[in-house]
């Protein structure tokens, strides 16, 4: 019997605020321990929580990058767990009013578009960190109370490939809508996994298995490697699988039960009263609504379509938003936006990738290479001359017509010359020459070089390869 | 002596230079120093600090900046569950004992913005829980008309401190009638403002949708003055309402006749002491004769206050409390494990009335009770606010008894948690409805001689009826002229 995979992600996300989600303390990554904090984020006698503005724009905007209704009304309610991270020993979340819910996710996946249904995403704080040391243990509230979204999937995600591809789209939504930088390293991402199999065509699922964990995406590709192997093995030997929640281990590569269902928490979930209601009216919608940008895959997909680019091209651009907003303000003037492509992506980024530049410090203004473009397509300048040429504007800012005009650069089409220089190049090697004629078609090429030197890059290429051709078939 | 005025007869003493801030001082704590030991209405005094403070409003008023500061020089103590920077803030608590607060509450900075001296710290029941200050973790305070009975509570030490004159008035805090039951048993004037009226930064939560901040202080019109300075929106309490703060002592002298009062049948129940009954009468009469027109009204849902009380009140301090862990402050009792840690620093840091009200409240939170209890509750508090509002379109204010009886003997409830909750009957469903209320004496008992309360409930934001009628009533009678023996000894 066939079995299959049925996964859901919960996935947490720390979102890009300036302050926390309660007080004004820096929402800031490697800060020294416990520098960020204040009577509030520490839970100290008192205190009350005041909702970040910005964090709850950010889930809204998350709404609708991930096409889900966004609530216009939604509360904040408490979870109850003893932990040393949770400076109140309950969390602010939100239960059953959540900010957002019922959207989808499309992405990418072995050559086809693939959708998962995202339940809700909702937000949260985060808890400090522990830390253990020989004899003691610490805590670090710096990232207490820093905003967190908890996005919730369906259980549409039928492999561990999948499960990477839909958290690497995710990410990529998230990172281009300004929601998150969703930093790893940083512990900015955060995913837990459930996870259950049954036999194909079964439609009852398995018991639902947790793993929590994971530290990377690759981390949570490798736990269902480990774990659905695992369950369709008990369940082939006519064992029983049992809710539960389980450890990944990824040093050793493993999962181990963590509690078993009876061990389950009791969170005792009860509405949060320091915090009122949150009802939107239509302008701060509409205010949201302003920040939605377009999708990675949708992009990409107008790119290939807008500016005939090939696949790779596109990618670059949507990996890359200010260089493809650079290229996309030329290219809807560009009569071959491709061109356009190849000067940006071959050239543009190489030289900013050299001299560490961005964008921004640009000596030249983009029509500059629009006018490059059209010298190489006049026959005024060779493309390899034209490479010369923006070299030079890159760092001079001059024009490339400009530049051509002071250097003497304009292509020699001029018969008489060119003529000339392939008489001196046949001249001078005479083993090329004898090569070209036992039928070495190479050699050609060779004399060609030698022309175009000669010239000093100026020549038209294709008038020396045609003239080169006719002399030595003569 | 300078201790036993009100704020209002002081203020114009201290501004023409009759009497200093430093005297002033100097005479709450001799009263202090004289009466405590019997009293111990504080659990800390910091003289020096006071006397500093003292000393730097008489500074200020010399260089003439007491013009924007309407309470510059008037000593107020502190119930022990709002924070003041750098003082004590222990809820009377063993678990909170050495905790220094490192901020003001809200009302504080408000206050020391006014000018006030704000010193000592007050006695309560631990974690404001309880009817009589006999939960506190550091000793009993005493009622000031009879030391062998109790204060009040949980507001005990804020009201016995006002009563026997140890200070010009204090804060207390009033969750299900913590401020006006201690200000029934000690005669002083107590004030519940609505829900979100006064901002709950800083105040150590009890019951965070119950909790509201109040002054305890010797005329209607210090109350008034008070609930001024500490009223309005604030940042940093979402629950706090954008609503205007009224000139609450320019509506003051305003007539009241033609103002309706209601009379809540529901409330003139078995079990009323007919001593309190008849006061209470006599108080309906004499505003009647003020012009005041009472009428009947029905608050149908009242039988299920107290229970619904228990409910939501101990649901939300069984999440409230979970802070006090040992990890981050307070006392802590190691163990091997964070478990071991949170039982024994919990089991050893709080008492047993604050453990029974956790552990109910995590009962009621708790999966598969939920519906049954908290969500009924709050389906039934939303029934009792709508009693009120019903009631509201009739009548400007309802009148009941603050409580039942008189101070009860030390020792007498403690036993029983059930005659103790009882003992908040008639103040409780104006937390859970949100709107305000005020205590203020009516008379005493004949023997022994002990203050009776008149409660008057009044609409949201409705503070400014409640003082002008409290106010009126007060004016015409003359039972504030009264002094408990332990402040008229010191005479």
């Amino acid at each position: 019997m066939e079995y299959e995979a049925v996964i859901g992600l919960e996935t947490h996300v720390q979102l890009k605020t300036r302050s926390k989600m309660w007080c004004g303390c820096a929402n800031e990554f490697g800060a020294a321990p416990n520098t960020n904090v204040c009577p509030v984020c520490l839970g100290f006698p008192g205190v009350l929580p005041v909702a970040n503005e910005e964090a709850l724009k950010l889930t809204a905007l998350t709404g609708f990058l991930l096409n889900c209704e966004v609530a216009r009304y939604a509360k904040f309610d408490r979870k109850n767990y003893f932990y040393p991270d949770a400076s109140k020993n309950y969390q602010i979340t939100q239960y059953d009013k959540p900010s957002t819910l019922n959207g989808f996710v499309e992405f990418e996946f072995e050559g086809q578009l693939a959708k998962v249904r995202i339940t809700r995403a909702h937000l949260e704080e985060d808890v400090g960190k522990n830390s253990h040391f020989e004899r003691h243990s610490g805590v670090d509230f710096n990232r207490a109370g820093v905003p967190l979204l908890e996005i919730v999937s369906e259980p549409d995600i039928t492999s561990s490939e999948m499960a990477y591809a839909y958290l690497n789209a995710l990410k990529d939504i998230l990172i281009y809508g300004g929601v998150s930088d969703c930093d790893m390293e940083k512990g900015m991402v955060r995913c837990d996994v459930n996870v259950s199999v049954r036999p194909k065509g079964q439609k009852e699922l398995g018991a639902k298995i947790e793993i929590k964990n994971m530290n990377s995406f690759s981390g949570v590709r490798r736990a269902l490697d480990y774990e659905i192997p695992r369950q369709i093995e008990v369940v082939k030997k006519g064992g029983k699988l049992n809710q539960e929640t389980r450890r990944w281990d990824d040093i050793s590569g493993i999962t181990e039960t963590m509690r078993t269902k009876e061990q389950a928490h009791d969170y005792r979930y009860f509405p949060e009263p320091d915090l009122m209601p949150f009802a939107p009216d239509d302008a701060w919608i509409a205010g949201v609504k302003a920040r939605v940008v377009e999708l990675p895959l949708a992009k990409k997909q107008r790119f290939m379509r807008d500016y005939q680019l090939p696949l790779s091209d596109a990618q670059t651009f949507v990996d890359d938003v200010p260089l493809g907003d650079y290229f996309e303000g030329i290219a809807r003037r560009a009569r071959n936006p491709k061109a356009v492509a190849n000067w940006v992506i071959n050239n543009l980024r190489a030289k900013l990738t050299e001299t560490g530049s961005a964008l921004g410090d640009l000596k030249f203004p983009p029509e500059h290479i629009l006018e490059l473009i059209g010298l190489v397509e006049a026959n005024t300048i060779s493309t390899k001359i034209a490479q010369d040429v923006f070299a030079d504007m890159f760092a001079s800012g001059d024009s490339p017509r400009a530049i051509v005009d002071k250097k003497g650069l304009v292509q020699v089409t001029d018969g008489g010359a060119i003529e000339a220089f392939c008489d001196e190049a046949i001249a001078a090697n005479p083993k090329s020459v004898a090569d070209y004629k036992a039928g070495k078609p190479a050699a050609l090429n060779f004399l060609k070089g030698q022309v175009m030197k000669l010239s000093k890059g100026k020549a038209n290429p294709n008038a020396v390869g045609e003239l080169l051709e006719k002399k030595l078939q003569a | 002596m300078l201790n036993q005025a009100t704020i209002t007869e002081t203020l114009p003493r201290l501004r023409n230079g009759e009497i200093s801030a430093r005297q002033l001082m100097e005479s709450c704590l001799n009263q202090i120093q004289a009466t405590d030991p019997k009293l111990r209405a504080f659990l800390h005094v910091d003289a020096e600090d006071a006397l500093r403070q003292a000393d730097a409003a008489d500074a200020a008023r010399r260089s003439g900046e007491a013009n924007d500061k309407p309470l510059l020089g008037i000593p107020l103590a502190m119930k022990d569950v709002i924070a003041v920077k750098g003082q004590p803030l222990g809820c009377a608590s063993k678990i909170l004992a050495k905790f220094i607060s490192p901020y003001d509450a809200t009302v504080t900075q408000k206050l020391k913005n006014a000018g006030a001296v704000i010193f000592g710290r007050c006695n309560m029941d631990e974690f404001a829980m309880g009817s009589s200050t006999e939960n506190s973790a550091f000793g009993h305070t005493r009622n000031p008309w009879d030391l062998d009975r109790v204060p009040g509570g949980s507001s005990g030490g804020s009201a016995a401190a006002v009563a026997a004159d140890q200070c010009l008035a204090s804060l207390g805090s009033d969750t299900g009638g913590s401020i006006r039951q201690p200000a029934a048993f000690c005669g002083c004037v107590g004030v519940k403002p609505t829900y979100g009226r006064v901002s709950r930064y800083g105040l150590v939560a009890f019951a965070s949708s119950l909790d509201q901040i109040g002054p305890f202080t010797k005329s209607v019109e210090d109350a008034a003055l008070l609930t001024q300075v500490i009223s309005g929106i604030d940042p940093r309490d979402s629950s706090s309402v954008p609503e205007e703060v009224p000139d609450y002592r320019l509506h003051l002298k305003q007539d009241v006749r033609g103002l309706k009062l209601g009379i809540a049948k529901e409330y003139m129940v078995g079990g009323l002491d007919p001593e309190v009954s008849r006061a209470v009468q006599a108080a309906v009469e004499q505003l009647q004769k003020l012009g005041v027109e009472v009428q009947e009204v029905s608050l149908p849902h009242t039988e299920y206050a107290v229970a619904t009380y228990y409910i939501v009140a101990t649901a939300e301090a069984s999440a409230n409390l979970a802070r006090f862990d040992g990890i981050r402050y307070g006392q802590r009792v190691d163990g091997n494990d964070p478990i071991e840690l949170y039982s024994k620093t919990r089991g050893a840091g709080f008492g047993p009335e604050v453990k029974r009200r956790v552990i109910l409240g995590t009962y009621v939170l708790s999966s598969g009770y939920y519906d049954a209890y908290y969500l009924r509750a709050q389906k039934v508090r939303t029934l009792i606010r709508q009693d009120f509002l019903k009631a509201f379109e009739k009548v400007d204010a309802i009148v009941t008894p603050t409580t039942p009886t008189a101070a009860f003997k030390a020792g007498e409830k403690s036993s029983d948690p059930l005659q103790m909750y009882l003992s908040d009957i008639f103040t409780i469903s104006c937390n859970l409805a949100g709107i305000s209320g005020i205590s203020l004496p009516c008379g005493f008992t004949s023997n022994p001689k002990l203050p009776i309360g008149l409660q008057l409930l009044g609409k949201p934001f409705g503070e400014s009826t409640l003082f002008r009628l409290a106010h009126a009533y007060e004016q015409s009678v003359n039972w504030r002229r009264e002094k408990p023996p332990i402040s008229a000894a010191n005479k």
